[in-house]
């Protein structure tokens, strides 16, 4: 049976859903709270946020990472900024400008009544943040800086250098250590979670593999929160971090919670080209570089000269040329597809030909070497450091990289999913960003969900459900259940006893991912990589090698089961790329374009969230659609021009 | 290129170790130091040995996970970088490379080169944070913070808490991890409110997770990824004295 998707959109006019819909959210006792145990999993600025305000909130909370410790969860890679609506600069920005800016950018693929929400707490996270002792970028008069970003021409994102999402995480991770230290909040860092645990259709507890000892263990609870990222390493090589994966979350779809619009990637413009097959991941280079950088490839194909060379008349600077208003400041998906035809066409620089120029010389002679060193420092040094060149003196080389997965677990407006109790937040959801995300939004999404939205809600439905009263103890059958199956698939990972390394077959799928469900896709493409891709996972289950044994620490065996569901999950993504016959952010599907090469989206056949449900292994998953409606955002085709 | 690894290797935390030696071959100098040992791991597997652990993840730099002493020096010879930025191109066809995990009493090896670092987690616990909650704060630009303070703060609050600083120091002292996360929030007003009651818990935490004292080496500070200055240790030995 299909899912039956009630969104739960607050009545009333959309400025006031929130205000209303927290008067009407049940309360918790504060004597009850600590009677109520909460998992978070992931302890990125979406789960660590979301552990310490609960913890705070007196719940009795326990937080799992795979890391050694939560503050090294990739949040903590995000460069350029984070978002809100506090009008500093005085140049026209509003909540209803942030807001608006997000479903456009997103191109009209999320659901309006969530994006407001979050540009509404937009300005309490910065306040909140600046509290804890975040280091952000100031003036001489002591008061916060701004810069702008891609997708919107006023000047919203608040940084601290280069290393946003780092600083923004250790407040977070200071939150959190508070809340441990106090006992509200039991941290388990190098556990992988590899089960969910269902009683009676609510999400009750996980299993979790102890990646030092080796140990699989029961978890109870009385409600689930997900906030383990995204799954963009399905591509192999992308800007995630190596351990990032999609485990927790497909593991949930299989237990019956919606996949909403798994084929969402984002593909970031502004990343460190691939420079050989050894590659383990791509580098990305802040868009925030766009502020200040020209994009730019020669006119002339195939033109090898060195770019200082190239006289200023030769040089095509291909985003203003084409979308004056924006300039080099348009949305990522579209920044990217504009470097992919230009390459595409011949016009690509560097050894392989797939790199653009992001050009410095224009900013350092108006503004001095001093000032720009200041605002990205630290990037060109990151630059110069994997590619040995100076950007200071050669322009940097750059190509579109794996980045963000707009799709996501589904989740109504309390970020809960399809599986009563089993709450999502941060990149693992699908909500906010519809098909395609703007710069700086992510980090303020992710602290939106974990410091003002899930404290909320998650209060709400402990209240509402009468069986909350009664504990579930892992002594369920439902336990001893998922804990077998868990035991059973690392058996199996460990007698396959071929001679490939997990690592070949990752590479294999990124590359197959890459080129049928990547930047541009087709009808033929998808159809071949569904295909493909169950002789890969074939091949995997009766070639893999997995050294070492279930016991202690075991690298090959945590990548060994990651990759496992990639295989699975990598199936899902063509499914939806294939059955959504639109180009529509960063959805580019060929056979859907414009005369002048843009996304051509079609709002009367495809206006809805698509929502898959596993039905079981070798079953196709049945589609659920969730209708999108734009009241306040009008439909138009997204113009940069 | 080809080179000789001369690697620790631990099956387990009570486990004894050695120095093996393994050969890595078909190595290029556009790999990193991390991808060079991806490269070694692939062939150890396909002749079915187990491969070297180590620790990694964001391999840009920024998460401080990964931690290797290559040739005695914490995260290798290039100044300001983290194991995963340096780049093969820093060495030569035919080098032997000596790669160690970071030594320390409050660092227990867990496998080859990982190591159990919860003794920062635990130091920050103990007070390494301002006690604020969620809802509580006011707006972001009430209170205004001089530019340069704000630098400062930012310039402590870089570190990526890799524990290199630990692993080079003679003494095993974790004074610059410390001084750098006192240092971020001594500079800021928020976190002056409760800047003694923190320095000298964590200071005491410290000194319980059994890190060694400082004595002024400062190879902390020359191994620094994050290249935090060791003012910080000087600012909080002033301050310590104070209260």
């Amino acid at each position: 049976m299909a899912y039956q998707l009630d969104a739960k959109i607050p009545a009333g006019p959309i400025q006031e859903k929130w205000t209303n819909h927290r008067f009407n959210l049940k309360l918790v006792n504060p004597a009850n709270k600590r009677k109520f145990k909460i998992i978070v999993v992931g302890s990125g600025l979406a789960g660590g946020a979301a552990a310490a305000s609960l913890g705070e909130l007196g719940y009795n909370v326990e937080c799992f990472c795979y890391q050694d410790s939560p503050r090294r969860a990739h949040s903590i890679a995000a460069q350029g900024g984070i978002n809100a609506a506090k009008n500093y600069p005085n140049d026209g920005d509003s909540i209803w400008r942030l807001f608006y800016d997000t479903v456009k950018g997103g191109d009209y693929r999320a659901r309006e009544a969530n994006v407001y929400r979050l540009a509404e707490v937009s300005n309490n996270i910065i306040d909140q943040c600046v509290a804890q002792g975040v280091p952000f970028a100031r003036e001489y008069g002591g008061l916060l800086d701004n810069r702008s970003f891609g997708g919107a021409q006023v000047s919203r994102t608040f940084y601290a250098r280069g290393q946003t999402g780092q600083q923004l995480l250790l407040g977070a991770y200071q939150s959190l250590s508070r809340q441990i230290a106090r006992g509200t909040v039991k941290m388990f860092p190098r556990s992988e979670m590899l089960d969910l645990v269902l009683v009676d259709g609510h999400a009750r507890g996980i299993i979790v593999r102890d990646l030092v000892t080796g140990e699989i263990r029961r978890h109870a609870a009385d409600a689930v929160i997900l906030a383990t990222g995204g799954y963009g390493n399905v591509f192999y090589l992308s800007t995630n971090a190596m351990g990032c994966n999609v485990t927790a979350a497909y593991r949930a779809y299989r237990r019956g919670a919606g996949f909403a619009n798994p084929c969402f990637t984002q593909i970031h413009p502004t990343c460190i080209p691939v420079s050989s097959d050894h590659q383990s991941k791509l580098t990305l280079m802040s868009e925030s570089l766009r502020n200040d950088g020209r994009v730019w490839v020669p006119k002339k194909k195939g033109d090898k000269r060195p770019p200082n060379e190239i006289p200023e008349d030769e040089r095509d600077y291909y985003l203003e040329r084409r979308y004056p208003s924006f300039g080099n400041l348009v949305p990522r998906d579209v920044a990217s597809r504009a470097a992919k035809e230009r390459c595409d066409a011949g016009h690509g620089v560097g050894a392989t030909g797939l790199a653009v120029y992001l050009d410095f010389s224009d900013a350092i002679q108006r503004l001095g070497r001093d000032v720009i060193e200041a605002r990205y420092g630290n990037l060109f040094q990151m630059y110069e450091k994997i590619t040995a060149e100076d950007p200071y003196q050669v322009p940097m080389r750059i190509y579109p990289a794996v980045h963000y997965t707009m799709g996501g677990l589904w989740v109504d407006y309390n970020l809960q999913s399809t599986i009563p109790g089993l709450f999502v937040g941060g990149e693992a959801n699908f909500s906010d960003h519809g098909a395609n995300r703007l710069g700086a939004s992510a980090l303020m999404q992710g602290l939106a969900d974990g410091y003002f939205v899930l404290p909320y809600t998650l209060g709400d439905y402990l209240a509402r459900e009468a069986d909350m009263n009664v504990k579930v103890g892992t002594d369920h059958e439902a336990f001893a259940a998922a804990e077998r199956e868990v035991r059973d698939k690392i058996e199996r990972l460990m007698a396959v006893g071929g001679k490939e390394p997990v690592e070949s077959f990752h590479k294999r799928l990124g590359r197959l991912m890459w080129d049928y469900c990547g930047m541009a896709r087709n009808a033929e493409g998808l159809q071949k990589a569904l295909a493909e891709i169950p002789k890969l996972r074939e091949e995997f289950w009766a070639e893999v090698r997995v050294t070492g044994g279930p016991d202690g620490l075991n690298a090959e065996l945590e990548k060994a089961g990651r990759v496992a569901d990639f295989l699975e999950f990598a199936e899902l993504m063509c499914r939806d790329a294939l059955h959504r016959e639109e180009s529509c952010g960063g959805h580019f599907r060929e056979e859907h374009q414009t005369e002048e090469g843009e996304a051509k989206r079609d709002d009367e056949n495809f206006s809805y969230v698509a929502v898959w449900e596993f039905k079981g292994d070798g079953e196709e998953p049945e589609l659920s659609k969730e209708p999108l409606t734009f009241e306040h955002v009008p439909l138009t085709t997204r113009s940069y021009k | 290129m080809e080179l000789t690894l001369h690697v620790w290797r631990q099956a387990g935390p009570d486990q004894p170790g050695r120095m093996e030696i393994i050969r890595a071959t078909g190595i290029s100098e556009d790999m990193s130091f991390l991808e060079m040992l991806d490269k070694v791991n692939d062939d150890l597997i396909r002749d079915g040995v187990e491969p070297i652990h180590f620790d990694h993840d964001c391999r840009e730099g920024i998460c401080g996970t990964c931690s290797l002493m290559i040739n005695g020096i914490a995260h290798g010879p290039e100044e300001g970088t983290t194991t995963c930025q340096l780049h093969m191109r820093s060495f030569q066809d035919g080098d032997s490379i000596y790669i160690e995990p970071w030594r320390s009493r409050a660092f227990p090896v867990i496998k080859d080169l990982v190591v159990d670092r919860s003794a920062f987690d635990r130091i920050m616990q103990a007070g390494g944070y301002v006690s604020i909650n969620v809802g509580a704060a006011p707006d972001a630009n009430s209170i205004p913070v001089p530019k340069e303070d704000a630098d400062l703060a930012f310039d402590a609050a870089a570190c990526i808490g890799c524990g290199a600083c630990v692993a080079s120091c003679p003494n095993g002292s974790a004074m610059l991890f410390v001084s750098a996360k006192i240092g971020h929030l001594a500079h800021l007003p928020q976190g002056r409110v409760e800047h003694e009651r923190r320095l000298r818990a964590m200071v005491a935490q410290m000194d319980k997770e059994g890190f060694g004292p400082c004595s002024n080496h400062f190879e902390c500070e020359a191994v620094c990824p994050k290249e935090i200055s060791a003012r910080f240790i000087g600012e909080m030995n002033r301050d310590f004295i104070r209260c």
